[in-house]
């Protein structure tokens, strides 16, 4: 036998299940009054800095057919690229932008939303710059551990060219599954980003 | 306080995407591998929230949806603390929670079992863990319910539990069970961990030391999230 290292095994995850909506989503579920509005579900103020954009998508099954039970979570730096987090170090990051969102999605379309402001670009380990992205997170019932994955920008070529992540990734034809095309939509900015879980088309999803 | 890339998950502790007796896990699961990607500034950080984010009833289910009385069903107090690997504190965690009632019946917009609605029962709660770590719901212990997975299958009695710690890489939604349970060892959810052990750390003891006499049972269910390397920047890598 060798020494213990003493360390302690992370609490096991397990789905998230039909009626994550309850918890983390009441107002949207029909619960109202207990929370006065749900957590992530407003992502702007006017202050905001940045462009305002919209990010719009669906999770699909290996059958193809569109979850409506989803919740997708987002995560996010400012226009400067600076994280609304207390273990940023590079400076302050907009006061007026939490860079958390959280969609439970339509409930017959299975359509998320985030209305949001495109990120600026955030440095890799060695302060190289990663391209802009929105890190993405996604449980349902039956989806035993949440998915992580990221959303970059169809307009940001050269940068996407030159992200450490994906230029290191080995299929090259999966990339586009991480892309999403920018588009004009009722006078804003549009990203359409659809989420495959399973199948020809499946989404990249990292071990982070 | 320590702010570096967390220790990896061990993935084998942890239930893997595909576990056909859990048969929505089927056509739900990647068959890709994962990615590997070490943590970035995007990983490391996390939305933190503060009491501001609360209300004075939030970690009170028993209250935060009572209209005419109290809802109907065992009065349990859940508690314990949020730690990381290194079992260190995780103060400032927020954590969510959602559960059915007495009867096992959600209220949710999407659900059909017979078993009534209790009009004085909502079913969510939230809390943030305090500086070591602690935090503590009141709730009424929900029963066991059915669901169309195997003919007759039923879950345990179980609470949702979704939890932030101060990273993304942190998160977490997990299920606490009650000990004694004998449906735990028979659910296909419960068996998507592979562990017997790992699976005992989602079941939380009775506690009769914090039971308050006359009121309620206590059952104490502690929380283990990633554990942190100490730098934030780690040195270049050749080639990198």
């Amino acid at each position: 036998m060798v020494q213990s290292l003493d360390r302690l095994k992370e609490s096991p995850s397990q789905t998230a299940g039909p009626y994550v909506h309850i918890g983390c989503t009441p107002n949207v579920c029909g619960i109202e009054g207990v929370f006065p509005r749900d957590l992530g579900a407003m992502m702007l103020q006017p202050e905001t800095r940045g462009e305002r954009i919209r990010i719009i998508g669906r999770v699909f099954d290996g059958v193809g057919i569109a979850l409506k039970d989803a919740l997708v979570e987002v995560w996010q730096a400012d226009a400067d690229g600076l994280y609304p987090s207390p273990q940023e170090t590079r400076g302050k990051a907009d006061p007026h932008f939490t860079g958390f969102g959280r969609s439970a999605g339509d409930m017959t379309s299975g359509e998320f939303t985030f209305d949001t402001i495109k990120p600026g670009a955030v440095p890799f380990k060695n302060s190289r710059p990663q391209a802009p992205h929105i890190t993405l997170w996604i449980v349902a019932r039956g989806i035993n551990i949440g998915l992580h994955t990221r959303l970059y920008f169809g307009d940001e070529e050269t940068a996407n060219a030159a992200d450490p992540i994906l230029s290191r990734i080995e299929h090259r034809s999966r990339v586009p599954t991480l892309i999403a095309p920018r588009a004009m939509e009722d006078g804003r900015p549009t990203y359409r980003h659809d989420i495959v879980l399973q199948g020809e088309k499946e989404t990249i999803f990292f071990d982070i | 306080m320590s702010a570096g890339s967390f220790y990896q998950r061990d993935r084998r502790w942890h239930p893997p995407a595909l576990s056909p007796a859990y048969k929505t896990s089927v056509t739900r699961s990647p068959q890709r591998a994962l990615v590997a990607l070490d943590n970035t500034l995007s990983e490391m950080t996390g939305p933190v929230f503060g009491q501001e984010t609360l209300g004075p009833l939030d970690d009170d289910m028993i209250r935060n949806f009572a209209k005419d009385g109290d809802p109907i069903g065992p009065r349990i107090i859940v508690h314990g603390r949020v730690l990381d690997e290194d079992a260190r504190p995780v103060p400032g965690a927020l954590i969510e929670v959602w559960q059915a009632n007495a009867g096992g019946r959600y209220r949710h917009k999407k659900e059909t079992y017979l078993a009534p609605l209790d009009p004085n029962f909502g079913g969510c709660g939230r809390t943030l863990s305090a500086e070591d770590g602690s935090y503590r719901f009141r709730t009424i212990m929900p029963g066991p319910y059915p669901w169309p997975n195997g003919p007759n299958d039923w879950r345990p009695a179980h609470i949702h539990f979704s939890i932030f710690g101060h990273g993304f890489a942190q998160r977490l939604i997990t299920q606490m069970y009650f000990e004694g349970d004998p449906l735990i060892w028979k659910c296909p959810i419960v068996s998507t961990i592979p562990d017997r052990a790992a699976i005992e750390r989602l079941i939380a003891p009775l506690d009769l030391a914090n039971t308050v006499p006359m009121d309620a049972r206590a059952y104490k269910f502690d929380i283990v999230l990633r554990g942190r390397r100490s730098t934030l920047f780690e040195n270049r890598m050749e080639g990198n």
